[in-house]
């Protein structure tokens, strides 16, 4: 288990409201966000750290991505 | 009867050190001040280190000697302040009346919101379950009918638990604890107390309020109230910024202090501070007190009045040389030190001028001129000579470098 940070691409409205579009990977793979679910605080155990949580589908899997004041991460 | 929740984040620093290292979990850490600085002491500890007998305040060697494998890192200020800003808009969501007392403790009065959420319990345990999934954390919650109570509750289990105190089992869950745990209850007013028979809170309960005041003064009266669940202190509103009683700044020194002149060289760098942030606020002092920590941690604090209300470095400074030149004979090499400015006024009124020694004007004029000088050039640009004789000792900037302003009960 592991934190990974990831590049993103990211839309910002007029409201403020940021909303991850596309996940590079590592490897210079691109993902699409399909869809997000749910956007909350939350601690993640697993990777060790906190902040905001957008639940995604990606690639058709549930995907848990944090954002820690601006710098995004993954749990692998 | 009001209900009151008092929240402790458990190991606070710990935790949040652990949250982001999940390799370290499970083995003892510790959190230290900068020990080239000599800060270097437990500022915190997480459950494994408590269990292996380590103490807040334990010197680094001490705690490693206690704990083999013992994993040491150092302090972090910036993301604790983020977290216990974020406990805080935790807490918002329920009530208005919230009062910080440090960085990782808070009282709640949540008695008008007890319709919209469920009562105390229901309230807390919702705080410590929203604390565990939104900031990692855990927490131990205190609910009673005063703030004393609460605090008291609060410590009784840990981690990650919730203790109630009514009115009606206050006299078994509270009176059979030793009286030292009752805030404000310090080392020498526990000894005093010990000598007279008073082992717990419930013997302190029971005494006589007129003897205890014989004892301890108006304290003894307090104290009293304290454990007899009579404390009404309120649970300050959210923002409320309470007054400024008092200015003072301390330090610990770089090495221990061995002479009257090290002491001077301190005692100028700090009445510098305290009188620039006078200053700052538009106040004048008093009242000078200092605050004098020998190398065995032994401490003591002494005050004196000023023949008139200043801002001006060099009237504090002199104060504090004069009231530790009366107090001090040098037994022992000194490891810290603290200037304050009490018993304050705002700096705008009408002065009565000296009809002998002529005004202040000039040197307030000066004062005011090095402020503006060091806000555009910055702090070292303009100094006192004898800050040139030991600029190790001297080269920190107490105005500015980071500080943790401890709070009281009773602001």
């Amino acid at each position: 288990m592991g934190k990974v940070f990831v590049h993103i691409t990211a839309e910002h409205d007029t409201n403020g409201i940021i909303t991850p579009t596309i996940l590079h990977w590592e490897d210079g793979r691109k993902w699409e966000i399909e869809k997000v679910f749910d956007v909350r605080m939350a601690a993640s155990l697993k990777a060790g750290g906190q902040g905001l949580r957008y639940t995604c589908r990606i690639a058709g899997k549930q995907v848990f991505l944090f954002c820690d004041e601006g710098k995004w991460f993954i749990e692998r | 009867m009001r209900t009151i929740l008092h929240v402790d984040l458990n190991n606070f620093y710990a935790s949040v050190e652990c949250l982001y290292r999940p390799e370290i979990r499970d083995k003892p850490v510790i959190v230290c001040g900068d020990a080239e600085s000599r800060h270097g002491i437990v500022l915190a500890k997480n459950q494994i280190a408590k269990q292996a007998g380590i103490k807040t305040g334990d010197v680094i060697w001490e705690a490693k000697l206690k704990c083999p494998g013992l994993i040491q890192l150092s302090a972090d200020f910036k993301k604790y302040l983020r977290f216990s800003q974020m406990a805080r808009a935790i807490y918002t969501d329920y009530t208005d009346q919230i009062e910080s007392f440090g960085i990782d403790e808070c009282w709640l009065d949540v008695s008008d919101s007890v319709k919209l959420f469920g009562d105390g319990p229901v309230i807390a345990d919702t705080i410590r379950q929203r604390f565990k999934s939104e900031i990692g954390l855990t927490a131990s919650a205190g609910i009673s009918f005063n703030k004393i109570f609460a605090k008291l509750g609060s410590d009784m289990k840990k981690p990650d638990a919730t203790t109630i105190i009514t009115e009606d089992n206050y006299r078994d869950k509270v009176w059979p604890l030793p009286v030292g745990e009752l805030l404000y209850v310090g080392r020498s007013t526990r000894q005093k107390l010990n000598n007279r028979g008073i082992y717990t809170i419930g013997d302190l309960a029971n005494r006589d309020v007129h003897r205890l005041r014989l004892l301890l003064g108006v304290w003894g009266e307090t104290l009293w109230s304290f454990a007899n669940g009579l404390d009404a202190a309120p649970v300050r509103l959210n923002g409320e910024e309470s007054i400024v009683k008092s200015v003072g700044n301390s330090t610990t020194t770089v090495r221990d202090l061995i002479s009257n002149t090290d002491v001077k060289l301190i005692i100028y760098v700090l009445a510098e501070s305290v009188a620039a942030r006078l200053r700052k606020h538009g106040l004048k002092c008093r009242t000078v007190a200092i605050h004098v920590r020998d190398k065995d941690l032994c401490s003591f604090d002494r005050q004196g009045k000023l023949s008139a209300p200043t801002f001006v470095s060099n009237d504090i400074a002199e104060k504090a040389m004069e009231l530790f030149a009366a107090n001090y004979r040098w037994d022992k090499p000194i490891r810290s030190l603290g200037v304050r400015g009490a018993d304050l006024v705002t700096a705008a009124g009408h002065v009565q001028i000296d009809l002998f020694e002529g005004d202040n004007l000039e040197a307030e004029t000066l004062e005011r001129t090095i402020d503006s000088l060091r806000k555009r050039f910055g702090h070292y640009s303009v100094q006192r000579c004898a800050m040139l004789l030991d600029r190790q000792l001297t080269g920190f900037n107490p105005k500015d470098d980071h500080t943790i302003y401890p709070v009281s009960f009773f602001r």
